[in-house]
């Protein structure tokens, strides 16, 4: 399983990760060989198992259903890239 | 060719939780932007979900009022799709382990049929954000308050074969969820949500058709009539030997037209897998226990009560039974109004009229269940005409006065039930028609006296100003007619 050059940086754009050229060979090296270890999973058969939920044998806590959590917009949107109106803004989308 | 219509709902009810399902964040509704998104809502690095006991209390009562099973161990998976109203990149929601299993719901339709619909499942999951997409220069704006809202996304089989029974069913819901209070049943909010998916197959063929999912369906009204034009599109492709497309459309109802979203080939390969953050959910006998304690009186079982209590016939019992606060309604002016089938007609009748007319709720009437009681009393008790009554309803709608008795008194719409009067009434206009008089006591056929009686009442009314008693001017004159 090989990655591309195109596919690392379209992938940066899309994490707002910015990479230099120079970064690039080593990544594509890199990620190359982690999808390859990956890759050996599919060998395995799995027709007959069931999916684990979770790994731990636990249960699920819940939480009471009180507000606990306060107003933090502002300290939010000082880290957004664009906000207007109270809005986090973001390019245009339409279906 | 004849063909059959198969139609199955998908529904999503937000959960009137007071928090997020996966967050204490604040659910309450008009808040200013983003004001209730806190870091969880945001999926930013380092939170995790921890899952609101109340939504699950919801939705096993949702579970037990529709005769379902109860998943004892639910898992959440991750839905992945890429929307910026959706920070994490994938939805939580339930696949292959529902909160709630098969159940069934029976609706009563117009012509007296009842018809089971099956409940496939239910499961929990969260609501994404908002986007709008007007007034930011060629950009998106992002509210994101609603992201992370409990739903409960309901999943009926393919057993409705037509708009009425797709719609009857819809209230039916509407009726239910409400009256558990699990959700406020706003649609004109969002708070509860249809999608249709509808196919037709060749009639009494066995064999499904290719369906279409239509969505964006937000009152009765255009649930019905998004079914009537998906069905007849179909049937215009069919018929001209077409096929149908598997795909997702919008219905516009403004202007009673759809448009294709997206076709199965272009479909999102959702990529589903168990939630890692999130651990099963085992829900026990003692909590599916203290959620049937919170059981209130459904729909079916208060039906089943105004016919044994007000002796209601079985149409005006599930019409007053269906919403819980119209049946509160009702039960207040019957409470009030000596006469409970009398009490009825007037919320059924004058009442819903006016609703309807002014496209109000119940809870937005002007007027309370025990001042339209105090009116129904008084035209049980003979104080007011029916007619005398609509004037006194119209005065309490608008509120020009705030009791029954004030209004009668002031517009002096008193019937006059004094017989004494009345008759001297009679006689006085009797008198000055003897032509009438003479041609009533030679009329031999019942229905034309019947018919000719009513020339005197007229007139009587007109003598007593519109106050006196029709039906004891009726006895008075049938007496004197025949003596």
């Amino acid at each position: 399983m090989t990655i591309s050059r195109e596919d690392i940086e379209k992938v940066a754009v899309l994490a707002r990760i910015r990479l230099d050229e120079e970064q690039i060979p080593a990544l594509e090296n890199d990620l190359g060989n982690i999808l390859s270890l990956v890759d050996q999973l599919s060998a395995a058969d799995t027709d007959n198992v069931e999916p684990l939920a979770h790994p731990l044998d636990a249960v699920q806590r819940l939480r009471a259903d009180e507000v606990t959590e306060t107003n933090q917009r502002e300290a939010f949107q000082a880290i957004a890239p664009a906000t207007e109106d109270g809005l986090y803004l973001v390019p245009r989308v339409i279906e | 060719m004849q063909w059959d219509i198969v139609i199955g709902l998908e529904i999503h009810a937000q959960l009137a939780t007071q928090t997020k399902i996966f967050s204490g964040s604040s659910t309450a509704f008009g808040a200013e932007p983003n004001t209730q998104a806190s870091a969880v809502d945001l999926a930013m690095p380092g939170t995790l979900p921890v899952p609101n006991e109340q939504a699950f209390r919801y939705a096993v009562m949702f579970g037990l009022a529709v005769n379902a099973e109860i998943g004892r161990r639910s898992v959440f998976d991750r839905k992945n799709y890429f929307y910026p109203d959706l920070p994490k990149g994938y939805q939580t929601t339930q696949l292959d382990h529902p909160i709630v299993g098969p159940g069934f719901v029976d609706v009563d339709l117009a012509d007296g049929r009842s018809k089971r619909v099956r409940i496939h499942h239910a499961h929990l999951e969260e609501d994404a954000g908002k986007s709008l997409h007007e007034d930011f220069d060629g950009m998106t704006g992002i509210d994101l308050n609603r992201a992370g809202t409990p739903l409960i996304e309901i999943v009926t089989e393919p057993d409705m074969n037509s708009a009425e029974e797709a719609v009857a069913f819809a209230k039916k819901l509407h009726s239910l969820v409400s009256s558990l209070g699990i959700c406020d049943g706003d649609m004109s909010q969002g708070s509860l949500r249809f999608d249709v998916n509808i196919s037709l197959k060749p009639k009494g063929s066995e064999e499904l058709g290719t369906r279409t999912e239509t969505k964006n369906l937000n009152s009765f009204r255009f649930m019905e009539q998004a079914i009537a034009h998906e069905v007849e599109r179909q049937m215009d492709i069919l018929e001209d030997g077409g096929r149908i497309v598997q795909e997702t459309r919008l219905y516009n109802g403004e202007r009673d037209e759809s448009r294709s979203m997206r076709s199965k080939e272009e479909a999102n390969d959702y990529r589903y897998f168990p939630c890692p953050d999130l651990l099963p959910v085992v829900i026990d006998e003692a909590f599916i226990e203290s959620a049937r304690d919170l059981l209130p009186e459904l729909p079916d079982e208060r039906k089943g009560r105004f016919k044994a209590q007000y002796g209601l016939n079985d149409y005006d019992a599930r019409l007053l039974s269906d919403d819980a606060r119209m049946a509160a309604f009702f039960e207040e002016t019957a409470s009030h109004g000596k006469d409970a089938k009398l009490a009825a007609n007037w919320v059924l009748g004058e009442f819903s009229a006016r609703l309807n007319a002014e496209d109000k709720t119940v809870t937005q009437a002007p007027i309370t269940g025990t001042q339209l009681g105090q009116l129904v009393a008084r035209i049980a008790d003979n104080t007011v005409s029916s007619s005398g009554a609509k004037k006194v309803f119209e005065a309490l709608w608008n509120r020009d006065g705030d009791n029954a008795d004030a209004i009668i008194e002031a517009q002096g719409l008193k019937q006059v039930s004094d017989t004494g009067a009345l008759e001297q009434m009679v006689d006085e206009v009797l008198a000055g028609m003897p032509d009438q008089v003479a041609q009533y006591q030679q009329e031999i056929d019942p229905k034309k006296q019947k018919k000719m009686l009513g020339g005197f009442m007229g007139p009587l009314m007109k003598a007593s100003k519109g106050q006196g008693n029709p039906k004891l001017f009726t006895e008075i004159l049938l007496k004197k007619l025949s003596d």
